[in-house]
């Protein structure tokens, strides 16, 4: 049985708030959090398989050129090496997120530095280890293109993502107050904890790898592609994957390299990539430099807005950051200008990091508006409140839900905001001087085609997908959605994710996830009920279901009862349809930070932190939360000390470890709070939740920024707010 | 990792003998060793592993100050009562760097011991003299962050990265080193760095096979003893530039004062000349701010360190005017 | 080269490659996978193992080195079925995501208790006297050789406190 749910018309039944069991929502512990904190959670590079060898990637040294010839004997002859592998098939770089088919491949010719070259395979990874780094690689050099701001670049700027409405030349010069600045922004890497790794083993010519994947529906096919092999034939299986953001979206180096590896040599084969590895060969975030224009009238309110972003890319890579994404319909202004620019260059591939856009376009328009408001003499806070559109301001669709006012509202209640002394310099602890500064929260929201097959037997309910849970609690709140409409306690609801064998779900990007499987988690139980009711001869809607037990009228009976002659099995499917295009999604928020900077060395620390979100329906107040704490914190890494630093001579990530590309740690991170705002979005999903997991660090940043300048006076327009940036005007 | 031989000498004259063959490497903690090991920035044929040789003793010494046995760990130093006590400077210093679990396995002669963290020394495709003798520095014109302001060279712009040698550096401490031949002596920690001129893969005055067996330093003065570390985030970073002072005011003026430097030189830097211009003066902004000039005297930066001159001279003026109030 | 090593009370005989590393014994070759590799240089903590009750990172070892110590790893320190106080607290207060650095994060805050209780001081400790009292400033600076990329720190120094807290 299937039960298919296009979605072209806002739901409105809310028909998981007329449940009874009471689950959906509600704060519980993760379902597998036991299997996790005992260390029983089986990661990619963690499955027991027999006979298994290990393999070590290989590195371009030189930022562009070509392969003139690798002296393989020498290798091939030491201590436990099976194979040197410089296959055609290697990959030039991972695929981007929802590629579908195979990235760039080849290992010929090199694109930029860290290029993986070839691949050694050996008996124990210490061997493997040894003799890739002994392997000589003679290669060509050409000129390498290294510099995003160098004047002889020339930019693309692919139609469809420019803007232009109005005059905003005119508005800049008939403006009362405005703003023209230009504003950087670093790489970032997304440095999951655990590194892209893959076991890969093959049965004649059916191929199973373990790996460490976000997106498995699209795995297979680029997988499968990559290696010149029938998608049919090939299982990926990720039950448990150690964080993504953005780096597992699409196929990467150490899936392919396994497997053309484990064929090579008639044996499964371990790859994990290194962390070097990590920072150098998988995705990182590009640079921009981010022109915004903004003028506003009198009272603030904006009459032109230009946000022009300039974003490196290797050549042939269709994906660019698209940094202005939230710029076209987060503030009203008639005439706007939206400049979207790519320079190529031989750089690590630019590609997802969380909130792709956001996370960086929202931050520097954030910037600007609180330069704006300075500028203006108006609070911060009231300034946006002006700016808000009744409708999208670029095509008159309307928005399906709104609440950037009710959390710019509800966020400077709860911070105290109106503490806030607007003149910098104005609070001092000592040697810290205190400040505040706040930003709006945006990100575009997105519905997935999901699949889920939900079976429900007198034991209890089985949910399967190959949806994967990358931390985001996926296993938790599909059950929930399962347990409430199928009147289940939780413990009877054994989810089963991460294996390309089960329906297709969308994977874990774009903050889609658990909206749309939850969705078509909730079309499959909506269908069981159907017939559960039919058994029971009412109609589903009068059909109560808790606690394993079905009421209706002033019958109870067990479920087991109604399920002897067996189970029931819906596959749900859920289909994005006419509501993504006829309304304008997204979800919103606000951040406020409170900070401290060191009036001696300019060190900055945040004091305290907060977020309010609306993302339609929460589906877990607990997973929820985490995941906006970990948005949050991203934003602080972004303010604070995220940055790829390269070589400005051969373009090389010189802090690709954990000790220089500086995560937070614990103690750069306060008590966080956040607070959701009470929603449901009937456009967004069946089940009228939003995507959760970007919001939390879609301008952030901003707010921590827009706090240094409150506390001393000093606008950093370069991100991160490193001391040496602040300390020049202390 | 290149393949080596592991061996377990039963005292120190096996140690040291099985050390003096080229390709040996002593290891104790192993957390720089091994780290650089597995990147091929070293790669020793030979592994002397000293863990268990009676070098983990923190001991009073009869005519005051204390001996820091060389595997004494991190932790164990900065938690040491007597440490806490006399040299609160090296608690606090030892405390600010690294994480908890290094500090277990970190000992005092290897935090001594412990290599730049210069990108580039890390970086086997790319040349480096400390590494590779002759073949050029690739800081130089480089991505210089984390590099040298004082007493770098030409050939080398690296910085020495402890926090711990810097708080020992302040607090006059000495090297004991049992040589080859059986040999105890004796070197102040200001003369056991060498700078890197052009030679600066040669860090310290050991001699192959030397093993550093303790660190001694002279009985405690009466004076405020600070530890200012200034890094790009709360902790578990290395400095940028980190300041050890130790200072005592007598009747409103400076009767003594040891200033030391991390983050900033390729050893932890002192400069006792511009120490003479504290010694009996009245603690005044003015006075700190001559002797930071004095200290930053021959500072150059590099680009991207730049900013290391302006912070360290702010921090040093700040410590001094810590440690004079405090000891007022 | 065959070393005896001791985890978690039972010996293991490991026959391994001399460069192999404690963690890599672990998970390679003893089939105790609950340590994780994050960084393999010492900069993350997810392999964080205990040694004669102290926390090391399990990277930055050798295996050989080990014969004769009390190593416990995560699976000695509660199984599913048996979590400890701090497995449970980091289940309720939510102190994890993706769960790959939790085992790091459970032996490291194990051991950091034994250190707050042994009177050690910490970088943020006001005074050097011995006796530390736990403040979430406190447990933050003891936990930062934890990376947790999911960025669970909030959560993570509210499990601690609260184990921490029902302990005493």
């Amino acid at each position: 049985m299937t039960a298919h749910v296009k979605m072209d018309a806002p739901d409105r039944r809310n028909r998981l708030d007329a449940m009874a069991q009471g689950v959906i929502g509600e704060p519980l512990d993760r379902s597998e959090g036991a299997l996790k904190v005992s260390g029983k959670a089986v990661y990619a590079h963690e499955w027991p398989v027999e006979g298994l060898c290990h393999a070590v990637l290989v590195r371009a040294a030189i930022s562009r050129g070509t392969v003139t010839r690798i002296d393989k004997a020498p290798v091939e002859a030491m201590d436990g090496v099976l194979a040197v592998i410089d296959d055609d098939r290697l990959l030039r770089n991972p695929a981007q997120g929802t590629a579908n088919k195979a990235p760039v491949q080849g290992p010929r010719k090199i694109f930029y530095i860290g290029q993986p070259l070839a691949v050694v395979v050996a008996e124990s990874f210490e061997q493997a280890r040894h003799a890739a780094q002994q392997l000589v690689v003679e290669t060509e050099a050409a000129d390498a293109v290294l510099d995003p701001e160098a004047e002889t670049l020339e930019h693309e700027r692919p139609k469809g993502k420019q803007t232009s409405q109005g005059d905003l030349d005119q508005a800049m010069g008939a403006a009362a107050f405005s703003i023209d600045e230009v504003y950087r922004t670093p790489g970032h890497s997304s440095a999951p904890m655990e590194p892209h790794a893959a076991i890969a083993s093959w049965d004649g010519d059916r191929l199973t790898v373990r790996a460490s994947c976000q997106m498995l529906k699209y795995n297979r096919n680029e997988l499968a592609d990559a290696l010149g092999i029938k998608p049919e034939n090939v299982r990926i299986l990720a039950p448990y994957v150690g964080g993504g953001f953005g780096s597992k979206l699409g196929i990467a180096h150490d899936a392919v390299a396994a497997s053309i590896a484990a064929r090579a040599v008639g044996r499964p084969v371990a790859l994990a990539l290194s962390r070097r590895q990590v920072f150098e060969t998988t995705m990182r975030r590009s640079e921009s430099r981010q022109r915004v224009r903004l003028a506003a009238d009198a009272e603030g309110r904006l009459t032109g807005i230009g946000h022009a972003a300039l974003v490196s890319q290797l050549p042939g890579e269709k994906f660019s950051e698209p940094v202005t994404q939230a710029t076209h319909f987060l503030y009203a202004a008639k005439n706007r200008e939206i400049v979207h620019e790519i320079v190529r260059l031989n750089l690590t591939c630019a590609g997802s990091v969380r909130a792709p856009g956001e996370a960086i376009g929202m931050t520097v328009l954030e910037t600007a508006m609180d330069e704006l408001a300075i500028k203006a003499g108006i609070d911060p806070v009231e300034l946006r409140k002006r700016n808000i559109p009744e409708t999208d301001p670029e095509g008159d669709k309307p928005f399906s839900s709104h609440m950037l006012a009710s959390a710019l509202d509800r966020g400077a209640k709860l911070f105290d905001w109106q503490r806030r002394n607007p003149v910098p310099r104005s609070t001092r602890d000592g040697e810290w001087l205190i400040g505040l500064g706040m930003s709006s929260a945006a990100r575009v929201n997105m519905l997935a085609e999901a699949e889920a097959i939900v079976t429900l037997s007198a034991g209890g309910v089985r949910i399967e997908s190959d949806m994967t849970d990358i931390g985001t609690g996926t296993y938790t709140v599909l059950a929930q959605v399962a347990a409430e409409m199928l009147g289940q306690p939780m413990q009877s609801v054994t989810t089963v994710l991460g294996d390309t064998d089960l329906p297709p779900g969308p994977g874990s990007g774009g903050s889609w996830g658990a909206s749309s499987t939850g969705s078509a988690v909730f079309a499959a139980c909506e269908d069981i009920r159907k017939c559960l009711a039919e058994k029971l001869g009412c109609v589903e809607e009068e059909l109560t279901l808790k606690d394993g037990h079905a009421v209706t009228a002033n019958r109870r009976v067990p479920l087991a009862e109604l399920l002897a002659d067996g189970p029931i099995s819906v596959r749900g499917v859920i289909e994005p349809g006419k509501t993504s295009k006829e309304v304008r999604q997204s979800t919103f928020g606000a951040f406020f930070a409170e900070v401290a900077v060191n009036e001696v060395t300019a060190e900055v620390r945040v004091r305290r932190m907060l977020g309010v979100f609306a993302a339609g329906r929460i589906l877990n107040a607990k997973t929820a939360r985490s995941q906006c704490l970990g948005g949050m914190t991203f934003g602080i890494g972004m303010a604070l000390t995220e940055e790829l630093i390269h070589d400005p001579r051969t373009g090389a990530i010189v802090n690709r470890d954990f000790a220089e590309y500086h995560l937070p740690v614990n103690a750069d991170v306060p008590q966080l709070e956040v607070d959701f705002l009470e929603e449901r979005d009937p456009w967004a999903s069946p089940i009228q939740a939003k995507g959760i997991g970007e919001l939390g660090i879609s301008g952030a940043a901003a707010s921590i920024n827009n706090a240094i300048f409150n506390a001393c006076g000093v606008r950093v327009r370069d991100y991160p707010a490193t001391l040496d940036k602040i300390l020049a005007g202390l | 990792m290149r393949p080596f031989d592991y061996v377990r000498p039963s005292g120190l004259p096996e140690a040291t003998r099985q050390a003096r063959a080229e390709g040996s490497a002593f290891i104790a903690g192993g957390t720089n060793l091994l780290d650089l090991m597995k990147l091929e920035v070293m790669a020793p044929t030979r592994l002397v592993d000293i863990n268990r040789l009676d070098l983990a003793e923190c001991a009073s010494l009869p005519i005051g100050g204390l001996r820091i046995g060389a595997l004494v760990t991190n932790s164990d130093l900065a938690a040491d009562e007597r440490v806490r006590r006399d040299y609160p400077l090296l608690s606090r210093a030892l405390l600010a760097g690294a994480s908890g679990q290094l500090r277990n396995k970190a000992t005092t002669g290897g935090n001594l011991l412990q290599r730049t963290r210069c990108y580039y020394f890390y970086d086997t495709s790319a040349p480096c003299n400390k590494r590779e003798p002759g073949s050029g520095c690739s800081a130089i014109g480089g991505a210089t962050r984390l590099h040298a302001i004082l007493g770098a060279s030409d050939h080398c712009i690296a910085t020495h990265p402890s926090d711990m040698a810097v708080a020992m550096q302040a607090l006059d401490a000495g090297v004991e080193i049992e040589t080859v031949e059986g040999i105890t002596r004796s070197v102040p920690l200001s003369d056991f760095y060498r700078l890197p001129g052009d030679t600066p893969h040669i860090e310290t005055v050991l001699e192959p096979g030397d093993l550093i067996t303790g660190v001694v330093l002279p009985a405690p003065v009466k004076a405020t003893q600070i530890y200012r570390k200034v890094r790009d985030r709360a902790s578990y970073a290395f400095a940028l530039v980190s300041a050890a002072a130790v200072v005592a005011v007598e009747n409103g003026t400076i009767g003594s004062a040891a200033l030391a430097f991390g983050g900033v030189a390729p050893r932890p830097w002192r400069n006792h000349h511009a120490e003479l211009m504290l010694a009996g003066e009245r603690p005044s902004e003015k006075l700190f701010e001559a002797f930071a000039d004095e200290v930053l005297g021959e500072a150059r930066g590099q680009g991207g360190n730049d900013f290391k001159i302006p912070l360290l001279r702010r921090t040093i003026i700040a410590t001094l005017k810590q440690a004079t109030e405090e000891s007022q | 080269m065959q070393t005896d090593l001791t985890i978690n009370g039972h010996t293991y005989a490991l026959n391994a490659d001399q460069r192999t590393t404690l963690l890599d014994a672990l998970r390679q070759h003893l089939g105790l996978t609950g340590a994780k590799k994050g960084c393999d240089h010492g900069q993350c903590g997810a392999c964080t193992v205990l040694v004669n009750g102290r926390r090391i990172n399990s990277c930055l070892t050798l295996a050989c080195m080990h014969d004769g110590d009390e190593i416990v790893t995560i699976e000695g320190i509660g199984s599913e079925e048996d979590l400890s106080a701090l497995q449970q607290a980091f289940m309720s207060e939510d102190g994890f995501q993706c769960g790959y650095c939790t085992p790091g994060q459970i032996c490291s805050a194990t051991a950091m208790l034994e250190e707050v209780k042994a009177g050690w001081p910490s970088h943020v400790s006001d005074s050097l006297d011995g006796k530390p009292r736990l403040s979430d400033e406190e447990i933050s600076e003891r936990m930062s050789g934890n990376l947790c990329r999911c960025a669970c720190y909030p959560n993570i120094v509210a499990a601690i406190r609260s184990a921490s807290e029902a302990s005493s």
